[in-house]
């Protein structure tokens, strides 16, 4: 079993304008990931880009790797232009992953979030009340798939193109505020910008919920070496690529 | 069978493949991915006499061919390293290398002696890159007279083999290495990182929360190369090549160029094996090269007559 293999793009195709779906064939044995956890991949062929970049497992199937991301800088832009049969470099998988849920639980997704969430969801079918906000409505990805995994599906865009118009935030404080459920969710994993994720902490705590936050931060290694994805936490600084990517946002000093 | 160890100072290294101070942990966060036995000498991320919390983030941003990092020397501290760390990097056939540093000669000196005491630790590599906080935050690498008289107070300290790691941002490398040797240094490591800035255009801003921070990577190597060449000319104590070694090819750079021993840095975060995959492609080349001991190929540099054209058979670039 190897955390450090190479692995050829079996699929590298486009989702909509800004998603692509990257599938990769590892060439040696490999570790299963759980869901949250992540990969550093090399995107180009060169010394440029030069770092590997962190992606969210978003799918395993028959051992088959597959990675939602969306283009947006020069790591992703490269890794966009890449084929099938290419072959890249891979580290992990890497990280903690989301602890496991307690009956039926609330997934928030911000944007590209939703890639960390989806694996999630996969594994506990039909158990999530999903909140999925964008910017707009070519930014949500793979909504038909989604609404398949999840028990109730709840968009909203900031531009209103889909769902309700504004933050999905506050679509979950209504529904907190309203939703007569048998047994209310207790627990909430979450993924997106950091306004999202600091709003939702506010949100879990005046709930009584437990909330478990996918962090994102830029990283040169991904396995706890170079100590650039720092975050600070009640117990001290610790690193996102190693004590995390996903947190108790209880312990997040932020 | 080729001879792949060398010496420096008084250090048998079985190759002359180490890992660069700050790439590489504590020795314990790639242990899952390469044989630690493998390495020439493993070289840990600095240590303080006291623990730093390091800046905040950002702390690294990309650039071409190469990454800017301002960590701000994060750390554990020398006890917690000796108590927590050490035990772990004892059971491998690897001498370990404390990077050091401080912002006071004091602190330097009481690095430097609890280090040497401890059981373990094989030599001591200086990291001379930090600015003096009772003196004006001036650097101590950067002023001759400064150097001196901290190289010189931790020589007094310790018996250990002492690496002085000797900045590049200076006017005249090999003056700074003549004053490390004549202050008791052992070996110099050449060379630590190269001050840059990288701005967000539409913020206005520098991109690191530091503002400014290292650049490491390939996209130095060719300075690296340089320094170390300079370096070598100045003095007669052993260098240790450093700068955006990538593969074998990039090491044996800095080996013809009179490095001892050359050290891996930003090429751990991208591939963790790579240590390895330059002693083994090091050994591939002495092997069809014919050449049966590393040590002939170090300080092997021909250089050009000047004013004089030259064939070019380079292939690499």
């Amino acid at each position: 079993m190897y955390k450090f293999f190479a692995a050829e793009i079996i699929g590298n195709t486009s989702q909509n304008t800004c998603f692509k779906l990257l599938t990769l064939r590892p060439l040696s044995e490999i570790f299963v990931p759980q869901p949250g956890q992540f990969y550093m991949i090399q995107t180009g062929t060169a010394c440029d880009p030069l770092l590997k970049r962190p992606f969210s497992i978003y799918s395993i199937h028959e051992n088959r790797l597959s990675f939602l991301y969306r283009i947006r800088g020069k790591g992703t832009s490269s890794l966009s232009q890449l084929r099938e049969g290419d072959r890249l470099q891979v580290i992990g998988p890497l990280g903690n992953s989301y602890p496991e849920p307690d009956g039926d639980f609330i997934a928030v997704a911000g944007g590209i979030g939703i890639a960390s969430l989806f694996a999630f969801m996969s594994k506990y079918r039909r158990r999530a009340y999903l909140f999925y906000g964008a910017m707009n409505k070519d930014e949500l990805v793979m909504l038909d798939v989604v609404r398949e995994l999840s028990k109730e599906t709840f968009i909203s865009t900031i531009d209103g193109s889909d769902g309700r118009k504004g933050l999905i935030t506050d679509e979950l404080r209504d529904f907190l505020d309203q939703a007569i459920l048998a047994r209310r969710p207790a627990q909430v994993y979450a993924c997106g910008p950091v306004p999202m994720l600091r709003a939702l902490a506010e949100i879990a705590r005046s709930n009584s919920l437990s909330c478990y936050s996918s962090l994102e931060e830029h990283m040169a290694c991904g396995i706890g070496a170079c100590l650039g994805c720092m975050v600070k936490t009640v117990a001290g600084q610790q690193r996102v690529c190693k004590e995390g990517p996903v947190f108790n946002v209880e312990d997040l000093i932020w | 069978m080729v001879k792949l160890s060398v010496t420096v100072a008084s250090l048998k290294l079985k190759n002359p493949v180490m890992t660069a101070s700050g790439t590489f942990g504590y020795g314990e966060e790639y242990a899952e991915y390469i044989d630690l036995n493998r390495l020439g000498a493993l070289v840990v991320k600095g240590l303080s006499i006291t623990p730093r919390e390091g800046n905040p983030t950002p702390r690294i941003v990309e650039t071409p061919a190469g990454m800017l990092n301002a960590i701000g020397l994060q750390n554990i501290g020398v006890r917690a390293f000796i108590k927590d760390k050490l035990p772990f990097l004892r059971q491998f056939d690897t001498p370990v290398i404390a990077n050091f540093f401080g912002d006071t000669v004091d602190e330097y000196v009481r690095a430097a002696g609890e280090l040497s005491a401890a059981e373990g630790v094989h030599a001591l590599e200086m990291n001379i890159s930090c600015p003096n906080k009772q003196e004006g935050w001036i650097m101590f690498g950067t002023d001759p007279k400064r150097m001196d008289h901290v190289v010189t107070e931790v020589r007094k300290t310790t018996n250990l083999p002492l690496v002085v790691k000797l900045s590049p941002n200076v006017t005249d490398i090999g003056c700074m290495a003549k004053a490390a040797e004549e202050a008791g240094a052992d070996a110099l490591s050449v060379m630590n990182t190269i001050t840059g800035m990288v701005v967000d255009i539409r913020q206005r801003k520098p991109v690191l929360a530091n503002n400014t921070g290292g650049l490491s990577g390939p996209a130095i190597r060719p300075i690296a190369v340089r320094m170390v060449w300079e370096t070598c000319r100045a003095v007669s104590i052993p260098v240790i090549g450093m700068g955006g070694i990538m593969t074998a090819r990039d090491a044996l750079e800095f080996l013809i160029a009179g490095a001892r021993a050359v050290a891996v840095g930003t090429a751990n975060f991208i591939n963790p094996a790579a240590a390895v995959e330059i002693i083994e492609g090091t050994e591939k080349f002495l092997i069809e090269e014919n050449i049966s001991d590393i040590n002939c190929i170090i300080g092997s540099l021909k250089l050009n007559p000047l004013n004089e054209r030259q064939p070019n058979h380079n292939a690499d670039y």
